[in-house]
C-alpha cells in the first residue's frame, strides 16, 4: 500500500503563553494514512492529538505545514470529513433522527425530505438505535448518544471519519459493543479511519497502524507501529493470538517510559520526515522497518 | 402526606385570599367616627363619609362594581367614560406594538452583536449608557419630536423592551456551544442556515428570558406613560378614577393591570417551555 490518501506533511502549531511567549505544541510533524486504513495515535494527555486531529478536520489550521488529503491541502472543514466527537456534541432541540437527518441534508441540499429520512433511518439502525429515532439526546444514555454521532458521521458517507476518543466516558461493555461495531461499519465499507485512544487494546484490536506520539511540548511522532494480528481477529480472543503480547508490551512500554525519553535518546538513523515503521511480533525474525526505508 | 402538594397549596391560598377578604370587610364596613369628623372635611371626602360608612370600599362594592364593569366592558361615552375592557385594550395594543418593533430591532440586532466581537465592543458604551435611564425620561423629547401622544407612548414602550432583549439575545448568540457550530462547521453548513438552525434554536431560552424581562416592563411602563400622556389606556383610566373619587374602579384598576401582567408573562413562559431543551 503506498497510496498516500491523507499526508501531514512538517506541521507546526504554536500556542502564545501566558507570560508572553510561545509553546510548541508540535513542529515539523510527519506522517501520512492509506486509503481504507485504520490509524490510532496514542500519546500521553497534552501531547496534542486532538490538535492534529482539528488540523485533519479543518477546524484548526496548522501555523506552518500542510496537511494533505487526497491530493488537496486542507484549507477548512469539508463533509468528506466526518468528525465523531468527543462530547458526542448532538444538538439537543433535535430528536435522533433530527439530528443525523440534519447532517445529512447539509450533505445533500437538493435531496427530499422523504429521502434524507430514509438515509437516516438507514444509519441509525446501522448502529442499532431503531426504535429510539424520535427521543431528544437527554433521553439517552451516554452510549446511545455516542452512537447516534457515530450514525451522524457515517450517514453523510465521508471519505474519511475522525474520531477524538469517542468511547473514552463509556462503560466497557458499552465501549466493547461499540468497538465492534465501528470495525465491522469500517471493514464493510473500506472507510479511512483516524482515531485518538489512551487504551491500548482499543487500538489494537481497531487499528491497522498505530502511530506514537511522545509527550509534550514539542511533541514528536517516535514510531509508527504496524498490526501484526490478522485482519479478521475478535475482541474477546486477541489476547489469544501469538503477536498480541509483543504488540501490546511495545505500546505500554512507549507510554510508560519511551513517550517521555524519547527526545533524550533519539535513534540513530531517526528522520522526522520518515518515522520508523516497526512490527513488533512474538517471532523476533520478522521483518522490521518499511516505509522508512521506501521513498519519500 | 395523603394530599398532593398541588392541592394543599390551593387550599392555603383559598385560606389566604378568604382571611385577606374578611380582613378587608371587618376594616372598612365599621360605622363609627362619622360625629368627631369636622363637617367641612366630610364634605369634602364625598357622600360616603356622612353615611356612616367608611370612604374606603369594602370588597362587596368592589365585588358589585366588577359585576358592573363585566357586564359592559367595552362600552364608549366619550373620552371620559369608557370600559374598563376598552382601556385595557388600548393599554394592551400600545404594548404590543412597541414590544413588537422592539423585538424586530432587538433580536436581528443581538444576533449582530452576538456574532460581531468588534460590534459588541463598538456598541457596548452605548448600551451600557442607555440601558439605566429611565423610559418616562424619554418621554419630553419623544412628545416633542413626535408631536403625538400616543405614538410618544408605544415609542417609551420601544425604548424599555428594547434593552433586555438586545442585551439577552447577543448574550445567547455569543455563548453558543463551540462544539455546535463546529458541527455545523464540519457540515459546511452556510452562514444563513447556520444562524437558523444551529445558533438561534441554541440562544433560543435566553431570547425568551430577554423577552419575558421585556415584557414586564413594557407593562409596568405603560401605566405611568399613560398617566402622562393621558387619553385612553389603563394608565390614563387609573388617573381619572383617582381625579373622580372612585377608589373602587382604582382598586378595580390595580387587580386588573396584575392579572393582565400575569396573563402576559405565562403567555411568553408558554413559548419558552416550547422553545427549551433539557441539556
Ligand atoms: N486554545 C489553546 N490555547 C493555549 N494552549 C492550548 C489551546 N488548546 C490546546 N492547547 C495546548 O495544546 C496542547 C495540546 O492540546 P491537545 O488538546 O491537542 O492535547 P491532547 O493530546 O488531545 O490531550 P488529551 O489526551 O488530554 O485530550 C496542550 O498542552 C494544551 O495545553
Ligand atoms: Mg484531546
Amino acid at each position: 500500500m503506498t497510496d498516500r490518501f491523507i499526508s501531514i506533511e512538517s506541521i507546526a502549531r504554536h500556542y502564545p503563553q501566558a507570560g508572553g511567549g510561545s509553546t510548541t505544541i508540535f513542529d515539523d510533524l510527519w506522517f501520512s494514512m492509506n486509503k481504507g486504513e485504520f490509524s490510532c495515535i496514542i500519546g500521553h494527555s497534552g501531547c496534542g492529538k486532538t490538535t492534529v486531529l482539528n488540523i485533519l478536520a479543518g477546524l484548526d489550521l496548522p501555523d506552518e505545514g500542510v496537511a494533505v488529503v487526497d491530493g488537496k491541502a486542507i484549507e477548512g472543514p469539508s463533509l468528506d470529513r466526518a468528525v465523531i466527537f468527543q462530547s458526542h456534541a448532538l444538538l439537543p432541540w433535535r430528536s435522533v433522527i433530527g439530528n443525523v437527518a440534519y447532517a445529512v441534508s447539509s450533505r445533500w441540499r437538493d435531496w427530499s425530505k422523504d429521502k434524507v429520512r430514509e438515509q437516516a433511518q438507514r444509519f441509525i439502525e446501522l448502529v442499532g438505535l431503531k426504535g429510539n429515532e424520535n427521543k431528544k439526546p437527554s433521553e439517552l444514555s451516554g452510549g446511545m448518544k455516542q452512537r447516534v454521532g457515530i450514525a451522524r458521521a457515517l450517514s453523510i458517507e465521508p471519505k474519511i471519519l475522525l474520531m477524538d476518543e469517542p468511547f473514552s466516558a463509556l462503560d466497557a461493555l458499552t465501549r466493547g459493543t461499540l468497538q465492534d461495531e465501528v470495525r465491522r461499519i469500517c471493514l464493510d465499507t473500506g472507510q479511512t479511519a483516524f482515531m485518538i485512544t489512551h487504551d491500548v487494546d482499543e487500538a489494537i484490536y481497531l487499528a491497522d497502524r498505530i502511530v506514537l506520539m511522545t509527550n509534550g511540548p514539542n511533541a514528536m511522532v517516535a514510531e509508527i507501529v504496524e498490526n501484526p494480528l490478522p485482519r479478521d481477529r475478535r475482541r474477546i480472543d486477541l489476547h489469544k493470538h501469538p503477536d498480541y503480547y509483543a504488540l501490546r508490551n511495545h505500546l505500554i512500554d512507549f507510554l510508560v517510559s519511551r513517550s517521555r525519553s524519547f527526545k533524550d535518546e533519539i535513534p540513530a538513523g531517526y528522520q522526522k520526515r520518515h518515522p520508523p515503521v516497526v512490527r513488533p511480533t512474538a517471532n523476533p525474525k520478522a521483518p522490521e522497518g518499511g516505509d522508512a526505508l521506501k521513498v519519500a | 402526606m395523603t394530599h398532593s402538594l398541588t392541592l394543599r397549596a390551593s387550599v392555603l391560598s383559598a385560606l389566604i385570599f378568604f382571611i385577606f377578604v374578611a380582613t378587608w370587610h371587618l376594616a372598612t364596613s365599621g360605622s363609627s367616627s362619622v360625629a368627631q369628623m369636622d363637617p367641612e372635611y366630610a364634605k369634602l371626602m364625598g357622600l360616603t363619609a356622612t353615611t356612616g360608612k367608611s370612604a374606603m370600599p369594602g370588597p362587596l362594592d368592589v365585588g358589585a362594581k366588577i359585576l358592573e364593569h363585566l357586564r359592559a366592558p367595552f362600552y364608549d361615552r366619550g373620552p371620559n367614560d369608557k370600559g374598563i375592557g376598552l382601556q385595557l385594550a388600548y393599554s394592551v395594543g400600545r404594548v404590543m406594538l412597541g414590544y413588537a418593533l422592539a423585538v424586530l430591532v432587538a433580536v436581528p440586532g443581538g444576533f449582530l452583536i452576538g456574532m460581531s466581537p468588534l460590534m459588541s465592543r463598538a456598541l457596548n458604551p452605548y448600551i451600557q449608557i442607555l440601558k439605566p435611564i429611565s423610559p418616562l425620561a424619554w418621554m419630553p423629547l419623544a412628545l416633542y419630536t413626535i408631536k403625538d401622544s400616543s405614538v410618544s407612548a408605544i415609542f417609551v414602550i420601544f425604548i424599555c423592551s428594547l434593552w433586555p432583549m438586545l442585551i439577552n439575545t447577543a448574550f445567547g448568540v455569543a455563548s453558543v456551544r463551540k462544539e455546535w457550530l463546529n458541527v455545523a462547521r464540519t457540515l459546511e453548513v452556510p452562514p444563513l442556515r447556520r444562524a437558523f438552525t444551529i445558533i438561534l434554536p441554541a440562544a433560543a431560552p435566553t431570547i425568551l428570558t430577554g423577552m419575558r424581562i421585556s415584557i414586564g416592563i413594557a407593562w409596568l411602563v405603560i401605566v405611568a406613560a399613560e398617566m402622562l400622556v393621558g387619553g385612553t389606556g389603563i394608565g390614563y383610566f387609573v388617573w381619572n378614577e383617582w381625579n373622580n373619587l372612585s377608589i373602587t374602579n382604582v382598586i378595580i384598576s390595580i387587580l386588573v393591570i396584575g392579572l393582565v401582567g400575569m396573563l402576559l408573562d405565562q403567555a411568553l413562559a408558554r413559548v419558552a417551555r416550547f422553545v427549551t431543551y433539557p441539556d
